[in-house]
């Protein structure tokens, strides 16, 4: 398995190299009804890295993620993917430009078949989203690539079940297949792990590093074990304020994440 | 998959033959009611939009229908067509206006706008207002063919109903109905899969309202007349009622739900009030006890006689688990 890490090139701190850095979010402020949740958070993941955002609960995490999946618009600051300012661009055309979120809850379709959910992704890009008047034939050509993914993700045996009938932990990998289908160059994780049992934990926290060669991913997540293993960057919120940004280690020996941490999150 | 295909052979050739059995007006008007209940389910089965007005364009079509056929030699199919194509408009308007709206919203919406249709055509003249528009001629089919016996016509309503349910398949097994059912389980999904699922609804809308007002025109030449009934609430009501009662989202409910409703309503015709009772009574049963209606009640079952089976015959207890 290769290491993230070193893709990075020397110098990647220069602030100066806009280039190196995938996904920026500038100032960015979100106020609901004069109470802000986020306060000018400046955030930036590098390209290539698995960026983790962490935090006692009500800190700002899943509103900060909110705006950098365009879920929520800012109030005030902007936001650069590759450079490109996307902080006024609808969900969906920012999609096509490579940026793709997953949901807290699995979002799969569950009427669907388990090929049909990563097919539907598939065309998106194929664009024959709108033929009512075809028949699946001419969708076919997608299959190939729909089962490559599912292979990817090991649930290759259930491609025609409806994914409703898969196991939570499948399902969250039907997700990321759905996810890989728009081969995103960056992907937003909102809490993969939430509400798994040890056993799912530890192949997901695989899958993701396996499928996050090559990507920038930005995650939320809780399971502090899962953010060591993965994460190459962290940043920690608190009071919807950036409070310490660096590596595991240096974030874990700082004193006032420490102290914030104290009672705070829900391991 | 041969024997969905040697039921529809099966179905074709009955109906093909069932006129010398049956009375064809009660046939002729299963039929109108199948294509209108096959563009709700459309809507709200495989779309999950829920119209509280789809009569206006059931009824609105009926008038266009019928207007053209009495003030211009417009041939018979041309007239159901732009019929259909009116509502289809007319759908488009009305989506441009409430699809952004959900659930109980944009239900009420239609509603409203359905109310607001009806009350046009109410004031209207070309309507004929509360007595309606009678005497809708049938002009020859393509301006060639004489339809105005009933044992011909029904031909006819039997050729456009086949289509239209086959156009109904189509959308449900294209490219487009698989994201449209996405959309259903799923819309903010959708929308980060790089979608825009309000145009996909929209879509669906416009098909629906088509559909609806192909049906509604084919009524208003089998009856030879339009109401203001047709585009009032309580077919609304009915169109909701047999979707249901056939099994929402399942290919096949609402052809079933439409014809045993309209079946119910002539029979109990002669017993006033007792039809609507009926209904209610109905609405409540499969509401309660029978959540997947008729077809979808039907379903679960031989898959789960199915499931039985397999499970004796596989040792492996999972697999027969993942094929229910
Ligand atoms: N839609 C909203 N309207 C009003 N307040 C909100 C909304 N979303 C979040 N908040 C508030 O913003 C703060 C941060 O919430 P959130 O981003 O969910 O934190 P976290 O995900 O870190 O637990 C909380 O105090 C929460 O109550
Ligand atoms: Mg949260």
């Amino acid at each position: 398995m290769a290491t993230i890490a070193a893709v990075a090139p020397p110098g990647a701190n220069s602030a100066a190299d806009i280039t190196d850095k995938a996904l920026v979010g500038e100032g960015l402020t979100k106020v609901f009804g004069g109470f802000a949740a986020v306060k000018d958070v400046n955030l930036s993941v590098r390209r290539g890295s698995i960026h983790a955002l962490i935090g006692p609960n009500g800190a700002g995490k899943t509103t900060c993620f909110n705006l950098l999946t365009k879920t929520l618009t800012p109030t005030r600051g902007r936001i650069l993917l590759d450079g490109e300012d996307i902080s006024r661009m609808r969900t969906s055309d920012v999609a096509r430009r490579g940026l793709v979120r997953s949901f807290q809850i699995s979002a799969i379709f569950p009427h669907l078949t388990v090929l049909e959910n990563v097919r539907v992704a598939l065309q998106s890009s194929f664009g024959t989203g709108y033929q009512f008047w075809r028949s699946l034939r001419a969708v076919a050509p997608l299959n190939q690539r729909a089962e490559e993914l599912l292979e990817q993700v090991g649930i290759q045996d259930n491609r025609d079940s409806p994914a409703a009938a898969l196991s939570y932990g499948k399902k969250r990998a039907l997700e990321i297949a759905t996810t890989l289908a728009l081969e995103p160059r960056v992907m937003l994780l909102d809490e993969p792990t939430a509400g798994m049992g040890h056993e799912d934990i530890e192949p997901i926290t695989e899958l993701i590093k396996r499928v996050a060669v090559g990507r920038t991913v930005l995650l939320v997540e809780h399971n502090l074990s899962v953010v060591s293993t993965l994460c190459d960057r962290i940043t920690v919120l608190q009071h919807g304020e950036v409070l310490a940004e660096g590596s595991y280690q240096e974030v874990s020996n700082d004193q006032r994440v420490v102290e914030a941490y104290m009672g705070g999150i829900d391991e | 998959m041969r024997l969905p295909l040697l039921a529809a052979v099966v179905a074709v050739a009955i109906l093909l033959v069932a006129p010398f059995y049956f009375y064809s007006v009660t046939l002729m008007t299963i039929m109108c009611f199948v294509v209108f209940a096959c563009s709700f389910n459309l809507l709200l089965g495989y779309s999950g939009l829920l119209c509280f007005g789809h009569a206006m364009f059931f009824g609105g079509a009926a008038y266009i229908t019928g207007h053209l056929l009495k003030t211009t030699p417009m041939s018979l199919e041309l007239a159901i067509l732009c019929g259909g194509i009116f509502s289809g408009l007319l759908g488009l308007l009305i989506g441009v206006l409430s699809i952004r709206r959900q659930g109980i919203q944009f239900a009420m919406i239609t509603l409203a706008f359905s109310q607001f249709v009806y009350f046009i055509f109410l004031q209207s003249s070309f309507t004929g207002g509360e007595d309606g528009m009678q005497a809708i001629p049938r002009n020859a089919l393509f301006g060639l063919f004489d339809v105005s016996d009933n044992a011909v016509f029904y031909y006819v309503v039997l050729a456009v109903t086949l289509v239209c349910v086959f156009v109904y398949y189509r959308i449900v097994h294209s490219p487009y109905g698989e994201v449209l059912k996405a959309v259903r389980d799923n819309q903010p999904r959708v929308e980060s899969l790089g979608f825009n699922p309000e145009r996909v609804k929209l879509l669906a809308f416009v098909l629906s309202a088509t559909m609806a007002g192909i049906a509604g025109g084919m009524k208003a030449t089998v009856y030879q007349f339009a109401t203001l009934t047709d585009a009032s609430w309580p077919i609304s009501a009915e169109v909701i009622l047999m979707t249901l009662l056939g099994g929402l989202g399942t290919l096949t409910g609402p052809i079933f739900g439409a014809g045993i409703i309209i079946m119910l309503n002539d029979y109990l015709a002669g017993f006033g009030e007792w039809a609507l009772i009926s209904q209610g009574v109905i609405l409540l049963v499969v509401i309660v006890f029978f959540r997947r209606g008729f077809v979808g009640e039907f379903d679960a079952l031989t898959r789960y006689l199915r499931g039985r089976r397999a499970e004796a015959a596989v040792t492996k207890p999972e697999n027969s688990v993942q094929a229910l």
